[in-house]
């Protein structure tokens, strides 16, 4: 029994351990992630709406809540608020995330991409085209 | 410049224009309207809200890119024969919303119209070489959005068309960064 449970320690010691280096493994570069993000470009930019909502502001806003922006139902009913880990999902498959978003993409399936992705966001959201709609 | 005075050379063209006719590559937009709009009303509700919605999407980007090309027309700052580029380039556009707009109606769909107003980083916009990366990162963003949206459409022929649209930005991409002296194919792949 005691080396029953020893081995199921052991197993959830290996577990997290393995969850952990797979996070720091997926830490996002945003300079890479801006390479990334122009792959947005064709429906978003930072500062204003275009076809997609600006992402200045994007970290802690409810989804659906731009002011004047026309929003998929599916998106204002999404309860989202946006943060790294509710982007990381969404951005994996937009359509599977919030069946009936505008989006309609495949996503960014590679995860080290995402955080790529992401970290560029976060760090644009702190950039002066972003602080100066604060 | 001197590609762009090569490529519109009147023998150049010419003889560009009798091969795509002879050969038949040429398919208007508004055959491959008639064709997608035949094919997905043919499969009966095979193509949902869901293509519609996608639809859509692209109509609201092309014609934001249709207003960003006007704007760099009207801007004063492109010189022949980038002007005439810039408004052929405008034209396919112009083309493919046109498809778009039918396409989404034909599916039972209302398209998008365009807005009033666009906003574009028009402070940034000082010379001819800033609207010409202007419009190649929206090109380049046309190309990524279209490669997401090929494989999520309900029904191929949806797919088929769009790609068909990504194949041309992808050489608006192409040209305008050749017009910037950049390296006109990057990468053998995109994303």
């Amino acid at each position: 029994m005691a080396g029953l449970l020893a081995g199921a320690v052991l197993a959830v010691a290996v577990g997290t351990a393995q969850a952990a280096a797979r996070d720091a493994a997926v830490r996002g570069d945003a300079k890479a992630g801006e390479a990334i993000y122009a792959r947005c470009l064709a429906c978003h930019a930072l500062a204003y709406d275009r076809t997609g909502p600006r992402h200045c502001g994007l970290f802690g806003r409810h989804a659906g809540s731009v002011n004047g922006f026309a929003y998929s139902e599916a998106m204002k009913r999404s309860k989202i608020v946006w943060g790294g880990r509710t982007l990381d999902r969404f951005l994996a498959n937009p359509l599977q995330a919030v069946p009936g978003t505008a989006m309609g993409y495949a996503g960014v399936t590679d995860r080290k991409e995402r955080a790529d992705l992401i970290a560029y966001l976060e760090l644009a959201n702190g950039s002066p085209e972003c602080r100066k709609q604060q | 410049m001197s590609f762009l005075i090569l490529g519109n050379a009147p023998d150049a063209l010419e003889a560009r224009r009798s091969f795509l006719g002879k050969s038949g590559l040429l398919l208007s937009g508004a055959a491959v309207a008639l064709l997608v709009g035949q094919e997905a009303l043919a499969k009966g509700g095979k193509s949902g809200a869901s293509d519609v919605r996608i639809l859509n999407t692209a109509l609201g980007a092309e014609l934001e890119a249709i207003a960003a090309y006007q704007l760099g027309a009207e801007s004063g700052l492109l010189q022949k024969p980038v002007l005439d580029l810039a408004l052929t380039f405008q034209g396919h556009h112009k083309e493919h919303a046109d498809v778009l707009s039918k396409t989404i109606a034909k599916l039972g769909g209302k398209p998008v119209s365009a807005k009033d107003k666009y906003s574009f980083p028009t402070d940034t916009l000082k010379t001819q070489a800033d609207v010409l990366r202007f419009a190649a990162t929206l090109e380049k963003g046309a190309v990524s959005a279209y490669l997401g949206a090929v494989p999520v459409f309900q029904n191929s022929d949806l797919a088929k068309a769009a790609a068909s649209i990504l194949g041309d930005e992808a050489m608006h991409w192409a040209i305008l960064r050749n017009a910037l002296g950049e390296v006109p194919v990057p990468s053998a792949f995109m994303a």
